[in-house]
């Protein structure tokens, strides 16, 4: 049975609910990791969002330096997917593991709303259950998400198509080129700034948006099983 | 300064049979502050009906309990942090949200919602001197709310927020939570001789020294060491080690430590607990050395709790608060004697009976209708309609208590936790998933334009608005928050108005059935400018078992749009009087709660055999805007005979803008099952319109159009609004 490992660092906050998730609509083997050192046995690992030691310095730095990120490094060396979301997608760039940087909002503020991003990568092990270019409905909560980062890294990413989701129609945060989602060179690391834990129970998604987010989940549990 | 006045002073002295020293005078101050001590209202809201068969714990706890059945239960509270907010917004509106939410866990349950009510100055006005003011503190308030309620990951899923002239300088920042939990997992409170008190969290230190008194009192803005300082996440680590105590069966008795400090909750507990508590000040942690035995016992430095526990269970406690890196320190134990007996050292330094510092001297305060309803009277003249109809609408639909609150509940995380069903804007009232097929609704309503014109028919306006909210979200009301703001008590006519809210609170409870669980007052609410208007902000909350109700179709063109309820002519209050024509006065709005329970069940009836498509209560702003907002929020247009709506309004701006209460708009297609039964049930109502597709909101008088506006443009203008009057970027 597929096996997910859910980080909890001091001040994560949305661990309960990917854990619930997972559980529940997915019934799937899912555990907590606090202070283990040796992951080797889980199959995937989420890093959720929230404000991991109060995003003192800057949001996600202090996990990212952490020795329980030094072991996701080691086993995410070995292949094993690792899905940063929000604080996690802040932690896996301050990590040096996914490219660029997170950045405040361009409007200064915190935003919290529900997109449409647009899947532009369905060879992910986070994606794969989509089709090119579909639109899926999904929240975002953040104060900084705003992905950035230099010309030439920038083309690089491109190139290599690293580019896993987009917001579509709307920036709600000033992102370049619209950037909702990033993974590594070899695809196994993704950070996506929507919260796809918050779009999986139906009864939570407004009227006018689409049921499909569940998908990233499923994606990954797919992935894990062929 | 004197610490207390002489008739406390001397009711101390004659209690003790001695003179206090400073120590105890300053734990009394505190305690015996109108803040914590509720001496100018205690006997009146003691009054208010506070049981029903559900009600595990009413009115007196940090949090009322409400069972919800399968063995768990929810429990609700609100508070205010008004003063120290009007002083620095951001610190203020921040500590408010971390003091709720320890009441909350001091209770045994995690919170899962918090809802803030909001109440500030004008900010469209660029002629009135306090604009600028005004904005500032609504930005901050907002910041520091939104900070604190996203770091902490509780999510702020709804509220209400209200702009009046009598608020200018000045804000009200009320702060409700909602928490869940087991039933078995509730703190029994039961403590035994030699048990050992616990302070852990924050340090304590020189913030917040004399906070408690500060907020008794009218505003002086450059007290500025009464503010507390916030910090999220150690709130954060705080809720998890104490919820990890909770459920590993540590914790024998808890409290939070809020306004007052330790001098107030030691007392209270040692009190309720009919317990004595011995405690040692060179044990308490403190932020710096410089701090006095008085500063120690009244700071009130934020996130710090207080538990109890046996020497039994000792260990495995601090475990978990290491684990967690929580600060903490064994302060006193408790014993047999009642009294709180402080020490350093060992050498005792103040010793009172724990009763005796919990219980203020109660007041029978004197009370006079005031003066101003006279006058208000005397100089009003109803105004002149205005000629263009179409103008007016898109006017006032842009009012800022009007308009969408979106600049502001898009600033707050309301969807982590996953439990937010409905979106803020979205809905008349929050609703929380508690477990499949069981959901928790949750409204905060005020109207302090209503309640200053009549406190009396304003608050029963308040609470029959809240009541619809909840109706409309298909939910049974179960239980009712009530936090009552007004200015200096000593002032005779402000009594009054203060009786007059609590007169309404208890006719309306009693004749509803629904009962008082908790609640705040919050007097003294005055600056140099004056008090602010009767400002009691009810919350109701209430229970929804019938999933069904969510799964309904939205509406399509075609379906019927109905009026239920009898629309008077009641324009005084009222946005259209205040904000278009800056008329103060006039008849406002009154409920004959016998037609609002009347109708109250029979929407629900519709509502459960799932007749309705959509529906809205009819409030701020009258008819025409809360046909807008079904419009905007249905994306869809309309075409409305206007001569239909039942009224005794002589004027189509009466007829549309009038705030009378228990009306509804709904909008089916089973347009004659709903005609029946409202027949049957001998209820007003009338067929006024259908829904259309071309997305335009057009309103017909004697066959002529007098309202013909884009549903796009409307949208626009409620959506932007505020970010439009505060210059500031949408996203």
């Amino acid at each position: 049975m597929v096996k997910v490992g859910i980080t909890v660092f001091p001040g994560s906050n949305c661990d309960r609910d990917v854990y619930h998730i997972f559980k529940t609509k997915l019934k799937t083997n899912v555990s907590y990791i606090k202070e283990e050192k040796d992951l080797k046995h889980f199959d995937a690992i989420i890093i959720p969002g929230g404000f991991t030691y109060g995003d003192r310095l800057r949001a996600g730095v202090i996990a990212a330096h952490s020795s329980l990120m030094d072991n996701v490094k080691n086993i995410a060396d070995d292949g094993i997917p690792v899905l940063g979301i929000c604080n996690g997608f802040q932690i896996l760039v301050e990590s040096g593991l996914l490219p660029g940087a997170l950045i405040p909002n361009n409007s200064l503020k915190f935003v919290c709303k529900w997109t449409n991003i647009k899947v532009t990568n369905t060879k992910t092990p986070f994606t794969n259950q989509f089709t090119q270019d579909q639109i899926i409905s999904i929240p975002i909560a953040h104060g900084e998400g705003r992905y950035m980062l230099d010309n030439i890294s920038y083309s690089n990413i491109k190139n290599n198509n690293q580019v896993t989701l987009k917001y579509n129609n709307e920036n709600p945060n000033g992102s370049i080129d619209n950037i909702a989602a990033v993974c590594n060179s070899k695809g196994n690391i993704m950070g996506m700034m929507p919260h796809p834990e918050r779009a999986s129970d139906n009864e939570l998604i407004p009227k006018g948006f689409s049921k499909n987010a569940i998908g990233i989940f499923e994606s990954l549990i797919s992935y894990i099983n062929s | 300064m004197e610490i207390l006045n002489s008739s406390e002073y001397n009711y101390l002295k004659n209690h003790l049979n001695r003179l206090p020293n400073e120590l105890e005078q300053h734990i009394i101050g505190a305690e015996w502050s109108e803040h914590c001590s509720y001496k100018s209202s205690k006997i009146h809201i003691k009054t208010l009906p506070t049981s029903s068969n559900i009600i595990v714990k009413g009115p007196g706890y940090d949090a009322g309990v409400i069972d919800v059945g399968n063995g768990h239960v929810i429990t609700v509270h609100i508070e205010s942090h008004n003063h120290p907010s009007a002083v620095e917004p951001h610190g203020g509106a921040a500590t408010g949200v971390g003091g709720v939410l320890r009441d909350i866990l001091s209770m045994g349950t995690r919170p899962i919602a918090v809802l803030n009510a909001l109440r500030f100055g004008e900010i469209h006005n660029e002629k009135n001197a306090s604009n600028l003011k005004n904005q500032w503190l609504l930005k901050n308030v907002v910041q520091g709310i939104a900070d604190y309620g996203n770091c902490v990951g509780i999510p702020t899923v709804g509220g209400e927020v209200e702009f009046d002239k009598s608020f200018d300088n000045y804000c009200l920042v009320d702060v409700a939570s909602i928490g869940y939990g087991k039933l078995n997992h509730l703190i029994k409170n039961k403590i035994k001789k030699n048990d050992l008190i616990i302070l852990a969290g924050n340090f304590t230190g020189k913030d917040g020294i004399h906070g408690a008194s500060f907020a008794s009192s009218d505003l002086e803005e450059d007290n500025r060491s009464a503010i507390q300082i916030p910090d999220p996440f150690l709130e954060k680590i705080l809720i998890e080690a104490t919820i990890e105590a909770i459920e590993k069966k540590c914790i024998k008795s808890m409290k939070d430590l809020g306004g007052g400090g330790l001098a107030c909750c030691l007392s209270e507990t040692a009190s309720n607990l009919e317990k004595g508590f011995e405690i040692e000040l060179s044990n308490i942690p403190l932020k710096h050395g410089d701090i006095t035995n008085s500063e120690i016992m009244i700071s009130e430095s934020q996130e710090r709790m207080l538990y109890i526990t046996s020497n039994k269970r000792l260990k495995k406690l601090f475990k978990i608060f290491d684990k967690h890196n929580i600060k903490y320190a064994v302060i006193g134990k408790v014993n047999n004697n009642k009294n709180i007996s402080i020490k350093k050292n060992g050498i005792l330094l103040a010793k009172m009976p724990a009763k005796l510092i919990a219980n203020a001297p109660l007041l029978n305060r004197p009370s006079r209708k005031p003066l101003y309803f006279e006058e208000i009277e005397k100089s009003f003249k109803e105004p002149v309609a205005p000629e263009d109809l179409q103008n007016l609408v898109m006017h006032m639909i842009s009012a800022p208590n009007i308009c969408s609150k979106r600049w502001i509940y898009q600033q707050y995380d309301h969807e982590v936790g996953i439990r937010t069903v409905s979106k803020p804007g979205f809905s008349d009232a929050s609703i929380l998933k508690l477990e499949e097929g069981k959901y928790i609704a949750f409204t905060l309503d005020g109207n302090s334009k209503h309640c200053y014109l009549d406190p009396y028919e304003g608050t029963l306006g308040v609470l029959a608005e809240s009541v619809s909210n909840i109706i409309c979200e298909g939910g049974e009301p179960i239980g009712i928050v009530d936090h009552l703001q007004f200015g200096n008590p000593e002032n005779e006519q402000i009594f009054w108005t203060f009786l007059e809210c609590i007169k309404a609170i208890k006719y309306f409870c009693e004749f509803m059935k629904i009962p008082i669980v908790g609640g705040k007052v919050s007097l003294y609410n005055e600056t140099k400018y004056g008090p602010i208007k009767p400002s009691p902000v009810i919350g109701t909350l209430g229970l929804i078992k019938n999933t069904k109700i969510n799964r309904i179709e939205p509406p399509r063109s075609n379906e019927s749009i109905f009026i239920i309820g009898m629309t008077f002519d009641e324009v005084g209050g009222s946005e259209y009087y205040e904000y278009f024509h800056k008329v103060v006065g006039g008849k406002v709005p009154k409920v004959n709660l016998a037609s609002h329970s009347k109708i109250c069940k029979s929407v629900r009836r519709m509502l459960n055999s799932t007749w309705i498509s959509a529906i809205h209560d009819c409030s701020k702003g009258g008819f025409i805007i809360s046909m807008l907002e079904v419009s905007i929020k249905n994306d869809l247009g309309f075409l409305i005979d206007v001569n239909k709506i039942p009224t005794t309004c002589k004027r189509i701006d009466n007829t549309l803008f009038s705030e009378s209460h228990s009306r509804f708009i709904i909008i089916t297609k089973h347009s004659s099952k709903v005609e029946e039964n409202l027949i049957k049930e001998n209820i007003t109502f009338a067929k006024i319109g259908v829904v259309t597709e071309n997305k335009k909101c057009i309103l017909k008088e004697n066959n002529k159009i007098i309202c013909d506006l884009n549903l796009s443009q409307i949208d626009k203008k409620y959506n932007e609004s505020i970010s439009s009057i505060l210059k500031t970027k949408q996203d």
